[in-house]
């Protein structure tokens, strides 16, 4: 058995259709060399060399790759790997993107090892006993730490959250033998693959956002969001009433059902600014709203607020910009 | 078929929600308790499969302080059969692990077919309880569903992951979690709340469960420090004279963020 580094932490990711990895790769890596050594253990369905260079190119310093053998078993042959990967590495902590697929295979896992879970952390750090996970509570609320009794805490990190990036490490990458458990595992029927339709940030982690509400009116109107967005190289977002009005789709929204943003710049358009949105947006750095009602909430937290007719003052926003970079 | 719902009373989202700074825990003296509505939400599907396939049993599972009875009646006012209440002071913060173990407990009393969950909570946005308990009890697990068809034998529907979206399936027993895409609840009728405080409603405790809360073999998660973050402050707010949009531009350009 090949001794793995006595700080190693243990960083999960999983290859997208097209072979590359999941994009909050880089950000895992990043927190885990700032505790550690970062060990991935990469879950493939093909393209074992691409992947295991591009995790060696975000910071691990080994990788293990584990390729299913039954991709269509939806999680199950994750968590076979990760109990393989765990008993071999014995890792200080084990780090998993905040995804849905993330959750779901820290939460079995967890189960299946009787480990701790810190879920949906924002950095992690270290004290003289472990690996510390930090957490923003409440819509941001709340700064709280965590970790575990005893044993490696499972740590899933919120995507997007972590700045940090991990020096590239030269290739170092082997299979991982992994027994199958023979879980019940729902099965995957098929996949259609989202195709990226825009060359704008994501929403995820973008330093600047753009978001419009139900001040929009329409759909049509909602390309207003879209116009400012692309002067400022920022992401759109959405509040919730404009997502089910149906402007724009549930990816997009903001708040406390959806994406969580701790952008450089937000920009708010016509959102009243419902506790429930700003649980989703309250941690930007600078906020600025535009709305025609003084007393909308959002003004409470704006560091520059407009009261105005957003189809007035985005338009004469965008020209001045535009004239500035001229 | 059997369904078992889990419903959670959390802080509603509509006010201020509040740790106490000494314990770590909720302040649930702070604000209004209610349903999660995601947890509602995964009631309504389960009503409204009930609504049309006679012989279906609902029932809502909720593992929660002392008075929460009032929150878990109004799943049984919607139209669910009977509830389930764990309720136990040793359970008073209890970590994802623990509370895990305890709803597995009380669901492998009774045979299911189908466990349905919200996706994610407000308040812990962990997510994690439905893999667990899918892990412990065995069973196939399809998460996150925008779209679920249950049918005799099976249960399958969409799942969108950030690469694309899935159609997934799985044979019954099983544990699915459900987002805010599928229809929201219906209003529990005057009628459904009169026979809700007949309907059933069992309160455990950990010692029924055969759980015990310190089981020294399981590791827990466990909060070191709590603080609370100054709430973003307001600062200039300008009515617009036809200059606004100008004055925004110089605002973030000052500011390097243009």
């Amino acid at each position: 058995m090949t001794d793995f580094p006595r700080d190693a932490i243990l960083v999960v990711v999983e290859t997208l259709a097209s072979g590359e990895l999941e994009k909050a790769a880089a950000g895992l890596f990043g927190a885990a060399a700032a505790v550690g050594t970062p060990v991935a253990l990469v879950l493939v369905e093909s393209g074992a060399e691409t992947a295991a260079a591009e995790a060696s190119g975000l910071g691990a310093a080994r990788v293990l790759i584990a390729e299913s053998t039954d991709p269509s078993a939806l999680g199950v042959p994750g968590v076979d790997a990760l109990a393989a990967a765990a008993e071999q590495v014995q890792p200080e902590a084990i780090l998993i993107s905040h995804s849905l697929n993330g959750r779901d295979l820290a939460g079995r896992y967890a189960a299946r090892s009787r480990a701790a879970v810190c879920v949906d952390a924002v950095g992690v750090s270290r004290d003289e006993e472990g690996v510390v996970a930090h957490h923003s509570v409440y819509g941001g609320a709340y700064n709280v730490t965590s970790t575990s009794t005893f044993g490696p805490p499972v740590i899933t990190v919120r995507q997007g959250s972590i700045e940090a990036r991990a020096a590239a490490q030269p290739p170092a990458s082997e299979t991982l033998a992994v027994t199958p458990s023979g879980k019940p595992a729902a099965r995957v029927d098929s996949f259609e693959e989202a195709v990226a339709a825009t060359s704008r940030p994501e929403l995820r982690g973008a330093a600047k956002v753009v978001a419009g509400g139900r001040g929009l009116g329409s759909a049509e109107q909602f390309a207003l969001v879209d116009q400012l967005a692309d002067t400022l190289g920022a992401a759109v977002g959405a509040s919730r009433a404009a997502v089910d009005a149906g402007f724009v789709p549930q990816s997009q929204q903001v708040g406390q059902t959806g994406v969580s943003v701790s952008s450089q710049l937000y920009i708010a358009l016509g959102i009243s600014g419902a506790i429930q949105h700003r649980a989703g947006m309250q941690t930007a750095k600078t906020i600025v709203a535009i709305n025609k009602d003084a007393d909308a909430p959002i003004f409470e937290i704006a560091d520059f607020g407009v009261v105005g007719d957003v189809f007035k003052v985005v338009p004469q926003l965008i020209s001045a910009l535009e004239a500035r970079k001229k | 078929m059997k369904i078992i719902v889990l419903v959670k009373e959390v802080p509603d989202t509509y006010g201020d929600r509040k740790l106490n700074l000494e314990t770590g825990l909720a302040d649930r003296e702070a604000s209004e308790s209610v349903i999660d509505e995601i947890g509602e939400r995964a009631l309504e599907l389960a009503l409204t499969y009930a609504d049309a396939h006679e012989g279906t049993e609902v029932t809502v599972l909720s593992l929660a302080p002392e008075g929460a009875t009032a929150t878990i009646r109004k799943g049984l006012a919607m139209g669910a059969a009977s509830a389930v209440h764990i309720s136990d002071e040793a359970l008073r913060g209890a970590d994802l692990g623990l509370t895990a173990e305890t709803l597995a407990a009380a669901i492998r009393r009774v045979e299911f077919d189908l466990v349905i969950t919200g996706n994610v909570s407000t308040d812990g946005s962990g997510g994690m309880i439905p893999a667990m308990l899918a892990e412990l009890l065995d069973v196939p697990l399809a998460t996150g569903l925008s779209s679920v068809e249950i049918s005799d034998g099976t249960v399958s529907g969409t799942r969108n992951i950030e690469s694309g979206v899935q159609q997934v399936s799985a044979n019954l027993p099983a544990v699915i979690s459900i987002t805010e895409a599928l229809p929201g609840p219906r209003f529990p009728n005057f009628k459904g709340i009169m026979a809700a405080k007949k309907k059933p409603l069992e309160v455990l405790t950990l010692a029924d469960l055969g759980i015990s809360a310190d089981n020294p073999d399981a590791a827990r998660s466990i909060m070191l420090a709590v603080a609370e973050k100054p709430p973003h402050a307001a600062g200039v707010k300008i009515i617009d004279e036809g200059d606004a949009g100008e004055k925004l531009a110089e605002f973030l350009i000052e500011n390097r963020l243009a």
